[in-house]
This record gives C-alpha cells, sequence and structure tokens, in this order.
C-alpha cells in the first residue's frame, strides 16, 4: 500500500543535505509552508540556496530561515515584503547571494525543470540588465535570452487537501508556485490542511497528481494572519 | 514656484484617482486587464460591474473582483499588492506558471502599469531608479511588459522635482525594450507612435506648447 503522510516533522524532513536546492512554495505569507521551514530550520542543514518569490516577512517563515545564516543564496522575483528586515540586513552586510529572476521566467524554470526542458527562449528582460550574460538570438524577428531550467533537490508545498497517494488541492491563491514547485524538485515535502480518505478528491479536481510528491503532512493551522 | 509650475499655472492637473478613472473610460467590456500594483489598481474602481472586463492578477487569479467587507474576508485570496480581493462570478484560479504563460503568451488585452520613465521609442523604465542602492526587486515587471501586447503607463507627468518623466532615451534601467503604446498622465493622453509621443488630448486649459515646455521630447498631436 502506497503511503506518503508521515507521522512527524522529523520524518518529513530526513535526508536534506547541505547545500541543497530548496523550492518554497508562497506568494508573500500566502502558500508559504511556514510549518515546514521550521523543521527546516531545525533539522539544521545549511549552505542552502533557496528559491522564492519573495525573501520573508518580520522574523516567522522565510525570514526565520535566512536569520540562521544556513541560507547561502537565495533566487527570488520580489525581495520586498511589508517587513523584510532580515533580508536587508542579510544582504547590505554581504552575508546572502540575491540572483533577482523576472517572476514568470523564474516559474517558467522551474515548470521547464518538471518537464525535462534544459532551457528556453524568452521575450522577458531582452534589453534590460537582468539579461547581461544570456545568449540572446532573434526568432521571426523578435528577441529572445535563454533562460535554463530551476532544479530544486527539495520543494516545501503548502496544499489544502491530500490523500495518501499524495494528490493535492490548493485554497484560493494559496496556489501561486506550489504545483510548479512540486513538479521540480526530486523531494517534494508538503504541509496539508486537511487529510482525505483516497478517493475522496475528486478526479477533476486535483490539481497536483500524487507522482509528484514524496511526503505529506498533516499541518492543521487555520488561516493564514499575514499577506 | 519652479519653472514647470508657473508655466501649467493656467491649467489644473488631473489627481491619480482622475487619472485612473480616465483610463477607465478606454478599457471596452470584454478585455482581459492586469493592473500593476500602485496606482494602476486603482483603475479597477472606475470600471462598472455591468461593463463586464475581466481583471487578472498574476499570483494566479482571472476574475479579481474588489476589496471584500471586512467580515467577508478569505485570507487565502489576495492580489499582487499583497491586499486581500474577492473572486467574481465565473473567476478562476491557476498556478504561477500558467498565470505566467497567459502573460507572456499575449493573452492579455491590456496592461496598465506605472513607470518612473517612457521613452519616445516605447521604452519603459519602471523597477529601479538605480544601480545598486537597494536590493534589486522586479516582480512580474519585466514579464508582464514583453508579453502584453497592449501596454499603457499610469504617472505623474512631472517627478516631484519637476522633470519630465516623458524623455527621449531612458535613463534608469530598463524594464522592457519598445512596448509602450500610451501614457495617462496628470496633464494628457499621449500615444507612443512610430514617431515619437502622439498627444491624443490635454487637461483644460493646457496648450500643446505649455505641454511641450514640460516634456523633454518632442510632443505632436495626433493626426
Amino acid at each position: 500500500m502506497i503511503n506518503k503522510i508521515v507521522q512527524s516533522m522529523a520524518e518529513a524532513m530526513a535526508g536534506i543535505r547541505d547545500g541543497s536546492v530548496v523550492l518554497i512554495g508562497g506568494f508573500g505569507s500566502i502558500g508559504q509552508p511556514n510549518a515546514l521551514i521550521e523543521g527546516l530550520i531545525e533539522q539544521g542543514a545549511k549552505d542552502l540556496t533557496v528559491v522564492a518569490n519573495n525573501s520573508g516577512v518580520g522574523h516567522v517563515g522565510l525570514a526565520a530561515l535566512l536569520e540562521t545564516g544556513r541560507v547561502r543564496k537565495i533566487i527570488c522575483s520580489f525581495p520586498r515584503t511589508a517587513d523584510p528586515v532580515v533580508f536587508e540586513k542579510l544582504w547590505r552586510e554581504g552575508r546572502i547571494e540575491l540572483e533577482c529572476v523576472p517572476q514568470g521566467t523564474m516559474a517558467e524554470r522551474m515548470r521547464a525543470a518538471g518537464a525535462g526542458i534544459p532551457a528556453f527562449f524568452t521575450p522577458t528582460a531582452v534589453g534590460t540588465k537582468l539579461a547581461a550574460g544570456k545568449e540572446e538570438r532573434t526568432i521571426n524577428g523578435r528577441r529572445y535570452i535563454l533562460e535554463e531550467a530551476l532544479y530544486g533537490d527539495v520543494a516545501l508545498v503548502e496544499a489544502w487537501e491530500a490523500d495518501r497517494w499524495g494528490n493535492l488541492t490548493y485554497k484560493s491563491s494559496a496556489r501561486n508556485f506550489n504545483p510548479v514547485m512540486a513538479t521540480a524538485a526530486k523531494l517534494t515535502i508538503v504541509q496539508t490542511q486537511h487529510i482525505v480518505e483516497l478517493g475522496a478528491l475528486d478526479a477533476e479536481k486535483v490539481v497536483t497528481p500524487g507522482i509528484y510528491v514524496e511526503r505529506v503532512l498533516y499541518v492543521p493551522y487555520g488561516e493564514p494572519t499575514v499577506t | 514656484m519652479n519653472a514647470a509650475a508657473s508655466i501649467l499655472a493656467g491649467c489644473k492637473p488631473m489627481t491619480r484617482r482622475e487619472i485612473a478613472a480616465r483610463l477607465a473610460d478606454d478599457i471596452p467590456e470584454g478585455w482581459h486587464v492586469n493592473l500593476g500594483i500602485g496606482a494602476p489598481l486603482q483603475v479597477a474602481d472606475y470600471v462598472p460591474q455591468e461593463r463586464e472586463v475581466i481583471f487578472q492578477s498574476e499570483n494566479g487569479i482571472l476574475g479579481m473582483g474588489p476589496a471584500p467587507e471586512p467580515d467577508q474576508i478569505n485570507r487565502w485570496l489576495i492580489n499582487a499588492g499583497k491586499q486581500y480581493i474577492t473572486l467574481r462570478t465565473g473567476g478562476s484560479y491557476m498556478h504561477h506558471a500558467d498565470s505566467f504563460a497567459l502573460i507572456r503568451g499575449g493573452h492579455l488585452d491590456l496592461c496598465v502599469l506605472g513607470a518612473f520613465q517612457v521613452a519616445e521609442n516605447g521604452d519603459l523604465a519602471n523597477w529601479s531608479t538605480s544601480d545598486n542602492e537597494s536590493a534589486p526587486a522586479v516582480g512580474g515587471a519585466m514579464d508582464l511588459a514583453a508579453g502584453t501586447p497592449r501596454l499603457w503607463v499610469l504617472m505623474e507627468h512631472l517627478t516631484k522635482t519637476g522633470e519630465s518623466r516623458l524623455v527621449r532615451r531612458c535613463t534608469y534601467p530598463l524594464t522592457a525594450v519598445g512596448v509602450v503604446k500610451r501614457v495617462y498622465t496628470n496633464l494628457a493622453v499621449i500615444d507612443v507612435s512610430a514617431d515619437g509621443f502622439a498627444v491624443r488630448d490635454m487637461v483644460p486649459g493646457l496648450t500643446l506648447e505649455a505641454l511641450q515646455q514640460v516634456t523633454d521630447a518632442p510632443l505632436r498631436m495626433v493626426r
């Protein structure tokens, strides 16, 4: 019997190595798997590269992970939030490397990773400083730059419902980067608000099929309190 | 009174909300529209519900509705500016890769963005005013600018110190090359045409000569 549901945070975090590339879902705090991030802090892996849209609010969640000093580099579209104190301090002190990537390029680089596409041409960022050093080609009269797939060793995902096969649904705009990150990592770890029986999810409405998911942890925390 | 202020003494510039309302008048029913964070988001307030315009939010929402009543907030539903919003009847969710595929694929009818500068060749500078002051943060601006076939900019005509935001060539870091189709400022509505800026209309009391005096690139009336 396949059962991806794990019983403890330690089990969920087992085997995450130093130097890993960790994809973390969420747009701001919505859809950000804060319990798993706390688990990763507890687990202790270091020298990490984190891929996330933002850079953390206050001193919780992603910001708390950055504050441990175990994140060497963050790949991010918008390292600003209502309260980006931790990231700003690390960045000013030169203690974290930042790769600023246009949001759609970041999403597509992970989609490509999950879909077996090593690189793609995109019109986004052509002629800007974010295209510096990138291969450019003109196709049918329009300029494009080459962007490479972005693979994760680990993805931390927040779902709304999950079953023991790892089939997932999401809640409203908390879907955001979570499904595409689930496809792009070797080890996808999910925290979910609800665990349901196999067969309870409408097959027509499953967003992430279980093939992309390795571990599911039940974390019923209620509603997000910050955006 | 600085030079720009004395030139403009005979007219009344629009407020941000008046610019948003002016722009909203030009959005027909049936368009799919992305509004950038900040002032462009106010455009939605001036499109009446009965005129069905579908707003997209880059974080995976099609059919974004207005802010909820305080006791009706869905805490899982925010817009690109991270404000609570509602979903209109008929609205739908998608993940981020699909959301930006929609944007990059040219499916939107219109994108409205704010800007620091727009050049007469349509170049847009709206994400950074310096090379190293703070950490670079581009968000979805470059994807929206490169991907949307019709890009309108909503911005003040002048900076706080009276410099023109409409320029021959952008001096701030570019967001995209040759993409802006029209600019709505507090003084005028100006098309970006193959041969530069073409004024569609101006606030009452303003002349083309006066507008030209506060604009760093050549202007002509729309033919």
